[in-house]
C-alpha cells in the first residue's frame, strides 16, 4: 500500500456541529509509520477527527481519504483504542472476551469455538504481556492491565492505521510508558501509522514525528520543536501563552490563566508524579 | 396431596411447562439486562403489562395478547424519550406512572371479577390454557432467535459502547431491538409470577450467575439454570405446600440462589484474580 496513496489524507477539511465550526481548512496527511499527536484544549475537535476516520462523523468540507478510500462505518483497516474505563467489579466479561471484541464482536451470531480464533486471541494476548490476567474480569484490572488488552483488542484486526484517545488518561507514570512503547513497537514493527489524540504530549515525545495542535478552530502541525514554542501556541491560543522546556519536558504557561485543563495543568500533574 | 396428586392434572402440567418456557428467556436476557444497567426498565416495563392487560381485556377479552402489544408500545415509548442514557431512568419512570395512571382508570369500566386483573399482578400461573402455552413458547423463540443473532454485537455494544461504535456496530439500533426483546420477555413472564415479581426471573438469577463466573457464556447458562429451577422448583414445592402462592415459592428460590451466590462468589472471582496478578506486577516494575 505504501508508495500510493496516503494512509490518510485530509484537504480543506471542515466540519460544524450546529453553529459552530470545530475547525475548518484542515489539510494533514499522515505517512506510513508516521506517529502523529493531536493536541488542543477540550472540545476543539481532536476526538471528532477521529470519528471523521472512523466514518462516523461526515466532514461539513473538504474531502478525506484513507489509503485513497472515503471514510466508512465498520472499515477492518483502523486500529482503535479508546481511554481507559470504569467497568463494573461483577461485569461478566474476562480480559480474553474484551480482546476477542477486536476478532468477531462485530459479526452477527453467536461466538463460534474455534481453535483458530482463541489461538490469534492468545497471541495478542502474550504480545502485549496480558496472558496472566487474561482470565480475571476486567473490571478488577488496573487501568495499566485494561490498557494493555485495549492494545491487543485494536492489532488483532491487522489494523493499517491505529487510531487512540487518550489511551493514557488516567494511567501512572510506569503504565503510561508501558502502554506508549507498545503502541510504538507497532508502529516500527509494522509501519502502521498512529493518530494519537492526548491531553498529555510529555508521556509520548519521544515517538512523536509531528504535532497536530487544534485551538478553537485554528490549528498547526510541525514537529515538535516547531509547534511547541511560545510564538506559536500564543498565536494559537491569541493569548499570551510560555512553553518552557525542562529536561526534555515541554510545559506550557499562560499569564492570563485561560488554558482550559492544558499542557499547563498537567504541568502541574506531573510535578506530582515525577521522582 | 403433594406433588404426585398435583401432576396428573393438566393444570399442573400447563403450570410447569409454562414456567420452564418463561424462564429460560428470563435467564437469556437476565445478564444483558444487568450489564446495560436496564433493571429499571425491566421493572417499568412488567408494571405496564397491567395496563395493557386490562386493556386487552376490555377491548378483547385477552389479557396475554393486550399486554404484549401494551409491551410494544412501551418498548417504543422508552426508546424515544429515553435515548440518552442518563435521562433513560426519569423517562422509565414518567412512562410507568402515566400508564400505571391509565390502567387503574381502565380498570374502572372492566365489569368482571377484579381478579382477573389481580392476577396480572401476582401472577396466574395455574389458568394456563393449552393454546396460551403454545404462544408462550412461539414468544421464547422468536427472543432466543433475535438474541442469538445479535448476540455477539450486543455483548460489544452493552460492554464497550465506544469501541464497538469505531468497530461499525450500529449500537443505537440495538439498543432498542434488545428493548423489543426485553418487553416482551416481561410481558410473558408476568404471565406466571406477576408483573410485581418478574424481576425474580429476570434479574435475580443473572445476578447471582455473575458472582459465580466472569466467563459471559458460563454466566448465561447458569442464569439460564436457576432461573428455570427457582420457576419450577417453586412450583414443585407450592404443590407440597398448597397454602403458599407459587409465585412467592419462585421468588423465595431465586433469592435463596442469589444469596448463596453472594457467599460464594468472591471466593470464587479473587482465587482467578489472586493467581494472575502476581506475575504482571513484577513485569510492570522491571519494565
Amino acid at each position: 500500500m505504501t508508495g500510493a496513496a496516503p494512509p490518510v489524507e485530509l484537504r480543506g477539511a471542515a466540519v460544524r456541529l450546529g453553529q459552530r465550526t470545530l475547525w475548518s481548512g484542515l489539510d494533514l496527511t499522515v505517512s506510513e509509520g508516521e506517529f502523529l499527536a493531536v493536541l488542543g484544549p477540550n472540545g476543539t475537535g481532536k476526538t471528532t477527527l477521529l470519528k471523521v476516520l472512523l466514518g462516523l462523523v461526515p466532514l461539513s468540507e473538504g474531502t478525506v481519504r484513507l489509503h485513497g478510500t472515503p471514510p466508512r462505518r465498520g472499515n477492518p483497516a483502523l486500529g482503535y483504542m479508546p481511554q481507559q474505563q470504569a467497568f463494573d467489579r461483577t461485569l461478566p466479561i474476562r480480559g480474553r472476551d474484551l480482546v476477542r471484541f477486536g476478532v468477531d464482536g462485530h459479526r452477527w451470531g453467536l461466538p463460534r469455538h474455534l481453535r483458530a480464533t482463541r489461538r490469534r486471541v492468545d497471541n495478542a494476548l502474550a504480545a502485549v504481556g496480558a496472558v496472566s490476567y487474561a482470565d480475571a474480569p476486567v473490571g478488577l484490572l488496573s487501568g495499566g492491565e485494561q490498557q494493555r488488552l485495549r492494545i491487543a483488542q485494536a492489532l488483532l484486526g491487522d489494523p493499517a492505521v491505529l487510531l487512540c484517545d487518550e489511551p493514557l488518561l488516567a494511567l501512572d507514570l510506569a503504565s503510561q510508558r508501558a502502554v506508549t512503547r507498545l503502541i510504538d513497537e507497532r508502529r516500527r514493527t509494522a509501519g502502521t501509522p498512529v493518530v494519537f489524540v492526548t491531553h498529555e504530549v510529555n508521556p509520548v515525545l519521544p515517538y512523536v514525528d509531528r504535532i497536530l495542535y487544534l485551538v478553537r478552530g485554528r490549528w498547526a502541525i510541525g514537529a515538535p520543536a516547531e509547534i511547541l514554542t511560545s510564538e506559536r501556541l500564543s498565536a494559537l491560543y491569541g493569548i499570551g501563552v510560555d512553553v518552557v522546556k525542562v529536561r526534555d519536558r515541554y510545559l506550557v504557561v499562560s499569564a492570563e490563566d485561560e488554558l482550559p485543563t492544558e499542557p499547563g495543568a498537567h504541568a502541574h500533574h506531573e510535578r506530582g508524579h515525577a521522582h | 396431596m403433594g406433588i404426585g396428586y398435583y401432576l396428573q392434572f393438566p393444570f399442573a402440567q400447563h403450570a410447569l411447562e409454562a414456567a420452564f418456557i418463561v424462564a429460560i428467556s428470563c435467564g437469556l436476557i437476565g445478564p444483558f439486562v444487568i450489564t446495560r444497567t436496564m433493571s429499571f426498565a425491566v421493572h417499568g416495563t412488567s408494571e405496564l403489562a397491567f395496563t395493557g392487560a386490562v386493556a386487552g381485556l376490555l377491548v378483547a377479552d385477552n389479557p396475554l395478547g393486550g399486554a404484549l402489544v401494551g409491551a410494544l408500545v412501551v418498548a417504543a415509548l422508552i426508546g424515544i424519550l429515553g435515548q440518552r442514557a442518563s435521562e433513560r431512568d426519569s423517562s422509565i419512570g414518567v412512562i410507568l406512572a402515566a400508564g400505571l395512571g391509565l390502567g387503574v382508570f381502565l380498570l374502572g369500566y372492566y365489569h368482571g371479577y377484579a381478579s382477573e386483573a389481580l392476577n396480572i399482578l401476582f401472577g396466574n400461573i395455574f389458568g394456563i390454557s393449552s393454546s396460551q402455552i403454545l404462544l408462550l413458547g412461539l414468544i421464547a423463540i422468536a427472543v432466543a432467535l433475535v438474541l442469538t443473532a445479535i448476540w455477539r454485537p450486543l455483548l460489544f455494544a452493552s460492554v464497550d459502547p465506544d469501541v464497538a461504535q469505531a468497530r461499525g456496530v450500529h449500537t443505537g439500533l440495538l439498543g432498542i431491538v434488545f428493548l423489543f426483546v426485553l418487553a416482551v420477555t416481561v410481558t410473558e413472564a408476568a404471565q406466571i409470577v406477576g408483573t410485581l415479581l418478574v424481576l425474580s426471573l429476570a434479574i435475580t438469577p443473572a445476578a447471582a450467575a455473575q458472582r459465580l463466573s466472569a466467563n459471559p457464556f458460563v454466566v448465561t447458562l447458569l442464569s439460564i439454570a436457576m432461573a428455570v429451577a427457582a420457576a419450577d422448583g417453586g412450583l414443585l414445592l407450592s404443590f407440597q405446600f398448597a397454602t403458599v402462592k407459587p409465585s412467592v415459592l419462585i421468588v423465595a428460590l431465586s433469592f435463596a440462589f442469589y444469596v448463596v451466590a453472594r457467599l460464594v462468589g468472591p471466593a470464587v472471582t479473587s482465587r482467578r484474580r489472586h493467581r494472575s496478578v502476581a506475575p504482571d506486577l513484577a513485569e510492570l516494575s522491571r519494565g
